[in-house]
């Protein structure tokens, strides 16, 4: 900026003298970035605070039954969270189960076996997916991943494994299934990229010690390699999850909309985000937008829920493993 | 810090000179929003004291925002009700129909371009009672359609919508069963079916799936080449939805038009008027503290039912009829 040098003088060292104070003291940095910190913490309790405080008139007229009800019916304004919860949670849990071994079967071969060059291109076309935007996965499942399940996948399904309860009923092309293999498309390169980032961060000789032992190349890698990096790849998976519990835009896309149970994974269904997306802009009366912000507080729940048993499982296993 | 204050008022003045005299705000309905901003456009290149700023928030959230007074006016897809007119003790709110729309049974049956629909059938189809497309029901308003012996799978917009209520409302007087077992609202806990988000979703839909029946806005199905079908009106002909039967239907009802222009046009009364038709409003409120709002909104209304007018076809919304401009003409003077 031009307008710096031509700063009368008295400003000039006074700043400086701020800046230079923030640079020795330990007091003023130490206070500052507590500032910062405590910021975080506000908005996350501020988030719940509104949460609470906006969802009284559903809560007041629902209570718990609202966590185990079925019914979502606008024009009685009987409302429940039941059919979305499970939506939900199952679509992120069928996601995770395609994404895990892809993803971290690419990781593994992009950070201990590809060549450098190839790993450097493939790490970049990964960071490329990241930043994609969701609503452009929604478009690119409606074109491609919802005609292939419906001609030929979920046909394919009913004919071989049509027997379980889970694959049965009409061949939609949008549902549980659908949006579950958008959402693992959608995972894959968080999971890729961190778990990456984890398996080269381990110390040159931790393998060079295996090898010296007489194990091959893939022994050293997982044995060695893979149980020194697992706490950072657990970390990407369950970003992973968190990215698939929220994801909004692409999963109303292709799961079908339906405010039902089904356990048929090829029928239409809904998540908790999607509807909140789908209903909060036409919502009338109090109890429709409070019963909204209502599931906008359970998914805050649900993802907390989660939270804490991901460092549950990281730390029960860093207890199990070496200690370090 | 000379500088910096000298820089500071220049920007103030700036932003003086650049502001118009009266921004006015006002948010509501999505699917009027194109033609609202082309009005406000060229409103304001008539009248450039004038800035209408408009977000496309939907109507709830419109006549949310109005009554938290957040906006200077609102506007919807479906009138007030008692209790939310209620609910703004400042001023009294008046609506003011502005263009209509009409809602169309789109549908791909391979082979078949029309199929007549009665409101019976329609009201059976989503609530699930029809489900092959060769029903008797179906048949006997098709002599010589060649239906097929396949399931019907139905799609239903999935987000809350002006559609979803002129759609319901009309099941709901056409079918009792409709009215007691789902109703009319902007959404309705659908008995049967897929469910597409937006018009654009549940075209989408019916365009990918085989068997399939969809509802979506004239103005859209008419942009995307879809077949759609014929719907009974009240006087008992089969109707196909196009600006003239949909205007029809307004200058049907406008009989009985009630003095706050809150009415429902589905299944109007009228030889050619197509039943599953809507007014969309603009809510504006009748008295304005501010003056030179009040006059410039006034100015605006005037216009809207003039010249106005006269855009909506080419945007392709069907225009208010005669008598319904008239007695608008009116309300305008009221406002203050």
């Amino acid at each position: 900026m031009a307008g710096t040098a031509v700063l009368p003088a008295p400003t000039q060292s006074r700043a400086r003298k701020f800046v230079k104070l923030l640079q020795n003291s330990d007091q003023v940095a130490h206070l500052v970035t507590f500032i910062f910190a405590a910021s975080v913490f506000l908005v996350t309790v501020l988030l719940a605070y509104e949460l609470w405080i906006h969802s009284a008139p559903s809560r007041a007229k629902f209570g718990l039954a609202f966590l185990f009800s079925q019914t979502w019916d606008p024009v009685a304004e009987k409302f429940g969270a039941l059919p979305f919860i499970y939506g939900t949670v199952l679509t992120s849990f069928l996601a995770l189960l395609i994404a895990v071994p892809l993803s971290v079967g690419a990781a593994i071969f992009l950070a201990e076996l590809a060549p450098a060059r190839l790993s450097n291109v493939c790490t970049f076309l990964v960071e490329l997916l990241a930043a994609v935007p969701s609503v452009i996965y929604g478009l690119l499942a409606i074109f491609t991943v919802i005609p292939l399940l419906r001609q030929y996948g979920e046909p394919f399904l009913k004919k071989t494994l049509g027997f379980l309860p889970i694959f049965q009923g009409p061949a939609y092309g949008v549902g549980y299934l659908a949006a579950s293999i958008t959402l693992g498309i959608m995972t894959l390169p968080f999971i890729i990229s961190i778990s990456r980032e984890a398996l080269l961060a381990v110390p040159r000789e931790q393998r060079e010690a295996a090898l010296a032992l007489g194990a091959t190349k893939w022994e050293s890698t997982w044995q060695v390699v893979v149980p020194h990096a697992r706490l950072g790849i657990i970390g990407s998976i369950f970003l992973a999850l968190a990215r698939a519990l929220g994801e909004t835009m692409a999963v109303t896309m292709v799961i079908g909309d339906d405010t039902a149970i089904h356990t048929s994974l090829l029928a239409p269904g809904y998540t908790i985000a999607a509807i909140i997306a789908d209903n909060f802009t036409e919502a009338t009366g109090e109890v429709f937008v409070s019963a909204l912000v209502e599931l906008g507080l359970v998914l805050f729940v649900l993802t907390m829920i989660l939270n804490a048993a991901a460092q549950l499982l990281i730390l029960a296993t860093t207890q199990k493993g070496s200690k370090r | 810090m000379n500088k910096i204050t000298l820089w500071a008022i220049g920007v103030g003045l700036a932003a003086a000179v650049a502001m118009p005299a009266e921004t006015i705000n006002a948010a509501g309905a999505t699917f009027p929003a194109p033609i609202y901003q082309k009005w406000f456009e060229e409103y304001h290149k008539a009248h450039p004291e004038v800035q209408i700023n408009y977000q496309s928030v939907g109507s709830g959230a419109g006549i949310q925002q109005l009554t938290q007074g957040t906006v200077d006016f609102g506007a919807s897809d479906m009138p007030m009700t008692d209790e939310q007119l209620g609910k703004i003790t400042k001023y009294k709110v008046l609506h003011f129909p502005t263009v209509l729309g009409g809602i169309v049974p789109a549908f791909n049956v391979t082979g078949v371009t029309d199929i007549k629909f009665s409101g019976e059938t329609l009201a059976g189809i989503y609530l699930g009672t029809i489900k092959k497309w060769n029903d008797a029901a179906l048949k006997k308003d098709n002599p010589g359609v060649n239906l097929p012996n396949e399931d019907i799978t139905v799609v239903h917009r999935s987000d809350g919508s002006g559609t979803s209520f002129v759609f319901s409302d009309y099941l709901s007087k056409v079918s009792p069963e409709w009215k007691s077992k789902v109703g009319a609202s902007t959404s309705v806990n659908w008995p049967v079916g897929l469910g597409g988000k937006g018009n654009e979703g549940v075209s989408g839909l019916v365009k990918q799936t085989p068997f399939s029946i969809g509802y979506v806005e004239l103005v859209y199905v008419a942009q995307n080449k879809m077949s759609y079908g014929s719907v009974k009106n009240a006087a008992g002909n089969f109707v196909k939805a196009d600006f003239n039967t949909v205007s029809e239907a307004a200058a049907g009802a406008s009989k009985e038009m009630p003095a706050d222009f809150r009415v429902s046009i589905t299944n109007a009364p009228g030889k050619n008027a197509y039943p599953i038709s809507s007014f969309t409003w603009l809510l504006i409120p009748a008295k304005f503290d501010n003056a030179v709002k009040g006059k410039a909104i006034k100015g605006f209304l005037d216009w809207m039912l003039t010249a106005g007018q006269q855009e909506a076809a080419g945007m392709s919304y069907a225009p208010l009829p005669k008598p319904v401009v008239v007695k608008e003409t009116k309300q305008v003077a009221s406002v203050q």
